[in-house]
């Protein structure tokens, strides 16, 4: 009987510990999910009571035909970021712990575009990217002869631009998470290398990346939920432009529910929400499921 | 010993817990107690500046609210920080974060109504001295498709051509006598980019003003994005071929207009005022915004009338903005927020003895007073007002003669009757592609934009 007593005492314990976290991940984790399941089945202005319309706003998402266009923007945009993106804070790590002096400022200098609020090193790039010959950097291509760049001008050169600041601006963490995986790598594994003739590349293949893989594994598939979910650049770069080429997956649930007032669309824009989140929860799976073999 | 410890920490959490979940409620809980203020008087929050205005105009407001208050002792008015904002509006509406009263443009008025997100005011509006005296196609823009009025008609602008007169004078061009014609837009574009360096002519392409824009432009050149009804689209008509290939050929061949092409109304007057735009089109009443928000030189700045073809069908589009009052304002804060429209938005263009307080009232904070706008009511009582606030007039108005002097011989068109922003939305799309994509099939993106908007209207 004391036991039974202590063992209640005990959960009760654990689960008053637990209830502001469950209150406060419930409240505004669960419960908006919760809603936009509900929301997605609805048409609602958020004034008026709303309307019940089944599966209708899946039906009208498919059905558009910009639905396609940010797909591919979204993808066009995850395959740049895997390309200039992903190896950039590797090659940044590996370089930066073989540096003797100064890490610190090293560290310092590649974290420093995190601390920045996106919204301001968008408008900063912005003003980089000016298409005039006297914008920043059209200016120091100048130098060299080339340019000027017509970079978010152009429906070509729009997404590589957008690719090139997010870079800028997330590597920084990411630089941060290897540099400490790196720290696990024994020195004399490269002192071994160092005797059987290896050189820095293939110490690098060989010695480094064996033991970044789990890592990078996990860098990897954040990246592509990451980029599944770019917004901010192509929102305040260039809103989707120009004629819809930097239009992506996001910014389409953004404009569904709030570029018209008057046909503020929350339904669509919820069941486009949805739709992605099942996407990533299978890719998510699918991808870990593949590599579970090679990380283990 | 441990018994103790544990149930120390039980109450411990327990208290957490209870101080996290009313933490919780307070912050979500709604301040619907704001409204039943114990003093007895209506309190309403009203649109006072825009963000990023100088100080100036901020005082000006506050004047006026406290007259306003003087007068009406039992409402109390709280002028605050907005800007209208298509983006988010429905969500500042649904969260209770509006003010009571705001202006929206004249195209959104219809929708808004339509889905009850702004309150019908007809009987408050009724009640005002001028109810009658409204132009019927002004007021028209104020009422929803049930005939009901929604709110206050203001600021009613037609489009102009908006000039720098010192790139003018840098290009050697005749500041005082700016384009009649498209063509001579076109030969002064060049000259501008040539001898300045600068761009000659930049229009508007993002954020649903591209689409503002090539409807003005098409209306400047006799054609129409819709039947009067709004039931179908003409997107697919002469007069925006020939813009759109005047718009191709300045950028590509004449290479006129500069190298940036994504503007918008913010973004387009900033550049303006900073010498790096020749011409544009934007509402006559811009210089305003270009004063409090762009600090712009006044010597610079030069409005023309817009130039029209020779077609019986050409005119200048007009618009304007509707004060209207939150939905879920309490009836009493409805009836205060139409006597605070009436007072510091509408009376001032009926009674010239309400300008003439507002003009000294601007006049001490230093504010634009005398910049274009169009009559409300009938061009007799304009007039009435014009002439009465004569002598506080600080903007340079012989800088704006060719506007004013052209305007009431143009014929004003209202926007698109049907689903209007969602149909800029399309057009934005066109008009960007002709600005950045040089092999751009202008007949293919027409058709396609007619499709789409046809599809729109049903």
């Amino acid at each position: 009987m004391t036991a039974y007593l202590a063992r209640v005492r005990g959960s009760a314990a654990t689960i008053a510990f637990l209830l502001p976290m469950l209150l406060v991940f419930g409240l505004f984790s669960w419960w908006p999910i919760v809603r936009s399941v509900v929301m997605s089945m609805q048409q609602t202005n958020l004034v008026t009571p709303a309307e019940f319309v089944g599966p209708d706003n899946f039906r009208a998402v498919l059905a558009d035909p910009l639905l396609s266009t940010a797909v591919q923007n979204t993808i066009w945009f995850a395959v740049l970021a895997l390309v200039i993106g992903y190896p950039v804070p590797l090659m940044l790590a590996v370089v930066m712990s073989d540096v003797r002096r100064a890490r610190g400022l090293y560290s310092l200098l590649a974290y420093l575009p995190v601390v920045i609020p996106p919204a301001v090193a968008v408008l900063l790039w912005r003003f980089f990217y000016d298409a005039e010959e006297t914008g920043v950097f059209n200016t120091i291509l100048g130098w060299f002869g080339l340019g000027p760049v017509p970079w978010l001008e152009d429906p070509s050169w729009a997404m590589p631009s957008l690719v090139i600041e997010a870079t800028w601006a997330a590597a920084g963490g990411t630089v941060i998470i290897y540099l400490a995986a790196l720290v696990s790598v024994p020195p004399e594994l490269y002192d071994a290398a160092e005797v059987d003739g290896a050189g820095i590349l293939r110490k690098v293949w060989h010695v480094t990346v064996p033991h970044l893989r789990g890592v990078m594994l996990i860098t990897l598939i954040l990246q592509v939920i990451g980029t599944a979910q770019v917004f901010l650049e192509p929102y305040l770069f260039t809103d989707g432009g120009p004629d819809n080429a930097t239009l992506t997956v996001l910014l389409l649930v953004y404009d569904y529910a709030f570029a018209n007032t008057t046909g503020g669309d929350y339904g669509k824009a919820t069941a486009l929400s949805l739709m992605l989140a099942a996407t990533l929860a299978l890719l998510s799976v699918a991808y870990f499921r593949l590599t579970r073999r090679w990380s283990e | 010993m441990r018994n103790h410890r544990r149930r120390g920490l039980t109450a411990l959490a327990t208290i957490a817990s209870l101080a996290t979940v009313s933490v919780l409620a307070t912050a979500c809980g709604s301040d619907d107690d704001k409204d039943s203020e114990s003093d007895g008087k209506v309190h309403i929050t009203v649109e006072g500046w825009r963000p990023g205005d100088e100080q100036g105009t901020i005082d000006a407001v506050n004047k006026q609210a406290a007259a306003f208050m003087k007068d009406n002792p039992d409402i109390i008015v709280e002028p605050i920080e907005w800007e209208w904002n298509a983006e988010t509006f429905s969500t500042q509406l649904a969260g209770d974060q509006l003010p009571t009263t705001f202006r929206v443009p004249f195209t959104d008025t219809k929708g808004l109504a339509e889905r009850q997100q702004i309150a019908d005011v007809t009987d408050y509006v009724n009640e005002l001295p001028y109810a009658e005296d409204f132009n019927p196609s002004v007021l028209a823009a104020a009422q929803g498709t049930d005939g009901k009025i929604y709110g206050l008609p203001t600021d009613v602008y037609g489009v102009g051509l908006h000039y720098s007169r010192a790139l003018f004078e840098k290009a050697g061009l005749d500041p005082d006598q700016p384009p009649t014609t498209w063509d001579e837009v076109r030969e002064d574009a060049q000259a501008i980019a040539e001898k300045t360096g600068q761009a000659g002519y930049v229009q508007m392409t993002s954020n649903n003003t591209g689409g503002w824009m090539l409807t003005t432009l098409t209306y400047a050149l006799g054609g129409r994005m819709e039947s009067e009804d709004g039931a179908t689209a003409s997107i697919d008509n002469d007069a925006t071929r020939e813009g759109l290939e005047l718009l191709h050929d300045m950028k590509w061949d004449d290479q006129s207009m500069g190298k940036n092409t994504n503007f918008e109304w913010g973004t387009i007057n900033e550049a303006f005022a900073a010498g790096k735009i020749g011409m544009y089109m934007s509402g006559s009443d811009v210089y305003n915004a270009l004063v409090t928000t762009n600090q712009i030189d006044p010597d610079d700045y030069g409005l023309a009338a817009l130039p029209l073809s020779d077609s019986a069908d050409a005119g200048i589009l007009g618009g304007g903005s509707v004060a209207a009052v939150s939905a879920k304002a309490s009836p009493e804060e409805q009836e205060a927020a139409v006597k605070w429209n009436d007072f510091y938005r509408e009376r001032k263009n009926y009674d010239p003895d309400a300008a003439v307080a507002d003009a000294k009232v601007l006049a001490e904070s230093d504010q634009p007073i005398g910049t274009p706008t169009l009559p409300i009511f009938d061009q007799e009582t304009w007039q009435a007002v014009e002439d009465a606030k004569a002598e506080y007039v600080n903007v340079p108005q012989d800088q704006m003669t060719s506007f004013t002097e052209g305007v009431f011989s143009q014929t004003l068109i209202p926007e698109p009757a049907s689903h209007t922003q969602e149909v800029y939305g399309i057009l934005d799309s066109i008009v960007q592609k002709v600005l950045t994509d040089e092999g751009a099939d202008i007949d293919a993106l027409l058709a396609d934009g007619n499709e789409q908007v046809q599809a729109l209207l049903g």
